[in-house]
């Protein structure tokens, strides 16, 4: 089971190192993990899409919620929530095949950022599942490099994860 | 303006710290020097362990986050047992370690380690002050998160220069912590449930852990099992909650417990545990355990609620509020039938005592030392054989019990025993280890003296770490691997060489009187007591 659990924390040293631990030695298998400043400047958002049973899972959001650093801990069920990712693919490109690539890339409404000899990199942002299939579009074209942010996430409608 | 040094020291007086325990070196010289007119007693351990031992034992006693200090590299890492077993215990204790200057930190410089970074998984919480403002708010949350929620060590890091810089100090009033806010009270809805569970059950047991003590709660949970007629159990660090005759206690349960527990355990068909987090020396199989019974957890730490035993009901809380919770319900039941056949599997309990030429029987050293202390006493049990024996023979009469149960930590014995004497100078404290623990901590013997702190010791000589050997004999068909202390010093050797008496007891005929002559004895005093090595755990 996977789940995206979004984690309000203070935005301190030594507080990411403090959650990635926490994975490491508890053995809570981490698919992504992204964090970025919010709204506040004292608060940091962590995404975090983890994988386990059900016990496994409410564990995480315990042993999160335990943190002193923790604000705030929110399980966001997928169909609830706006997701995105965003990737970076340096494809192998030549005349013969470009062509292709910007045919797949336009479908999926990726964008063409970088241009070479014997490249192509493309940019999407979309819903994880969307990147995976761009991913596995162009696998036949030869990857040469993948950047991914992780997955972000709010929920959708007027509601908000507050730290009050 | 003072310095970062006095600060600090302030700030200790300010959470009405009398006593600290350390060892001085570079980095945390600054914070030395103020200490010596701030009227703050410190007392100077031989090993950094031992100070964190010996606040742990000083926490238990007081209710108070322990104080320990040491310097930055290896004095910190040193320290870092003694926090673990601290963290593993839940037991409040404020660290402070001193740490190369904020312009070198990361360069390797002499004397670094990344204490903070080092100690993350067995603190509660940790800071490294930057910024000399910062002292007056960490000390004061520093103080606030050992000692509210689930209790556990803090650690402050001190680099040298922050020491030495200047501030207008001022203590706050108050903490706010926005991610930390402890629940203390139970939820009524939840109260409400486990009481009415507690009324459905035929065979109701409650089980009894640290956490229990950590809330000073002692006493309410046996006027709550009074008032309702509960039969209780209690986990190695529940020991002492009630005492060993009571009529609604029947003993420690786990690995090394009395079947009776475990049986009333597997037999009840409602089992309420408070303050204790299920460890797998206690309950070996939690998933039989749950299928089997009904299970009500409270908990001040709601992560330990489902961990290792599903919950059917879960309850977080401190166990005091929430016990005071529960009486307000006045459960009951008709459980009269459950008790006599608790009391009779009491009564069926095993007493393999041994009488052999030469040796004492540790069962007995146990029962006589319990019975000769005096009732409020502190007994500090050691790790290994000598600590199965003391938590199963030890009777429980108003004292305490203290012990590493989660981690296991050989040498704790000594220097908690010296921490919970100087928490409580009118009680007797009798410290119990091995040889083999005894050889891990015996330069405290060295700290009683100097600082006059009257702990009695009992040393139990076997020349074996006999519960390895135990294993060895029992799972690695008998062969005995690196388990003979040949080559041990006398242990009474060793009392006279640092000044104190000393005895030693071969035979269940002189007991009485050699423990007798131990506690009549004032100041620290010895005893070593031979055992059989082959004698087992049981």
């Amino acid at each position: 089971m996977k789940r995206i659990i979004s984690v309000l924390v203070e935005n301190k040293a030594g507080v990411l190192s403090r959650t990635a631990g926490l994975f490491a030695r508890r053995g809570f298998n981490i698919e992504s993990l992204a964090v970025g400043e919010t709204e506040d400047r004292s608060v940091s958002r962590m995404t975090i899409v983890a994988k386990g049973d059900e016990r496994t899972l409410e564990q995480v959001e315990k042993q999160l919620n335990k943190q002193i650093d923790v604000i705030k801990v929110r399980m966001l069920p997928a169909e609830t929530a706006t997701r995105r990712e965003l990737v970076l693919v340096k494809v192998n490109a030549d005349q013969q095949n470009r062509g292709g690539i910007i045919d797949i890339a336009s479908i999926l409404n990726a964008k063409i950022v970088d241009l070479s000899h014997a490249t192509l990199t493309v940019e999407l942002c979309d819903r994880p599942e969307k990147v995976d299939l761009l991913l596995e579009m162009l696998t036949p074209y030869g990857i040469a490099e993948v950047a991914r942010t992780g997955m972000v996430a709010l929920q959708k409608g007027s509601e908000a994860i507050r730290t009050i | 303006m003072i310095t970062g040094a006095q600060a600090m020291v302030e700030s200790l007086i300010q959470e009405g710290v009398s006593t600290v325990f350390g060892y001085p070196g570079a980095a945390i010289c600054p914070f030395y020097d103020a200490l010596r007119s701030s009227g703050i007693g410190h007392i100077l351990v031989r090993s950094e362990q031992n100070a964190g031992h010996a606040a742990s034992g000083y926490a238990r006693i007081t209710g108070r986050p322990g104080v320990c200090i040491a310097t930055s590299g290896p004095g910190a890492t040193n320290l870092f047992t003694a926090i673990a077993t601290a963290y593993m215990d839940s037991i409040p204790l404020v660290v402070i370690t001193g740490q190369v200057e904020t312009r070198l930190l990361g360069r390797d410089v002499f004397q670094e380690v990344d204490t903070t970074g080092a100690a993350e998984p067995f603190t509660k919480y940790s800071y490294l002050v930057r910024e000399v403002q910062e002292i007056p708010r960490v000390f004061k949350e520093a103080f606030h998160i050992a000692s509210t929620g689930r209790k556990g060590p803090v650690l402050i890091d001190m680099p040298v220069d922050v020491q030495q810089q200047s501030l207008q100090f001022a203590y706050p009033a108050s903490v706010d912590i926005r991610g930390y806010k402890p629940r203390f009270k139970g939820h009524p809805v939840q109260v409400k449930r486990v009481a009415q569970a507690i009324c459905a059950a035929k065979k109701p047991l409650l089980c009894v852990g640290g956490g229990v003590h950590a809330a000073d709660a002692a006493e309410r949970v046996r006027r709550f099992c009074e008032q309702c007629g509960l039969p209780a159990v209690s986990t190695l660090m529940g020991i002492g909650v009630f005492p060993s005759e009571h009529p609604l206690y029947f003993g420690m349960l786990g690995q090394s417990g009395f079947r009776s527990a475990n049986r009333a355990v597997e037999e009840s068909d409602l089992l309420v545990i408070i303050g204790a987090r299920v460890g797998d020396r206690a309950v070996k199989a939690p998933s039989a355990l749950e299928q089997a019974t009904e299970v009500v957890h409270i908990d001040i730490d709601s992560a330990e609620i489902g961990k290792n035993l599903g919950a059917t009901i879960p309850l977080v809380g401190d166990a005091g509020a929430v016990v005071e919770q529960l009486c307000d319900q006045k459960p009951s039941g008709a459980w009269e039938g459950w008790l006599s056949h608790l009391r009779e599997l009491r009564e069926q309990e095993p007493r393999p005592y041994t009488e052999k030429p030469g040796v004492v029987d540790p069962r007995r050293l146990v029962e006589t030392l319990s019975e000769k202390m005096e009732p409020d006493a502190v007994y500090v049990a050691d790790v290994g054989q000598n600590q199965l024996w003391s938590a199963r023979y030890y009777r429980a009469r108003g004292g305490r019990f203290l012990t590493s149960g989660g981690m296991g930590t050989m040498g704790y014995a000594l220097p908690a025993a010296v921490g919970a004497k100087l928490a409580a100078p009118e009680r007797q404290v009798v410290a119990v280890c091995g040889d083999g623990s005894f050889q891990m901590s015996m330069m405290e013997l060295g700290t009683a003296v100097q600082h006059g702190v009257d702990v009695k010791l009992v040393v139990v000589r076997n020349n074996r770490l006999g519960l390895v050997r135990e294993i060895q004999q029992n799972r690695y068909g008998g062969r005995e691997t690196a388990v003979d202390l040949s080559g041990s010093p006398s242990a009474c050797g060793i009392a006279a060489a640092y000044g104190i008496p000393a005895w030693q007891a071969s035979d269940n005929g002189s007991l009485g009187q050699a423990v007798e002559q131990l506690l009549r004895t004032k100041g620290p005093a010895l005893l070593e007591c031979l055992v059989d090595p082959k004698e087992a755990t049981e």
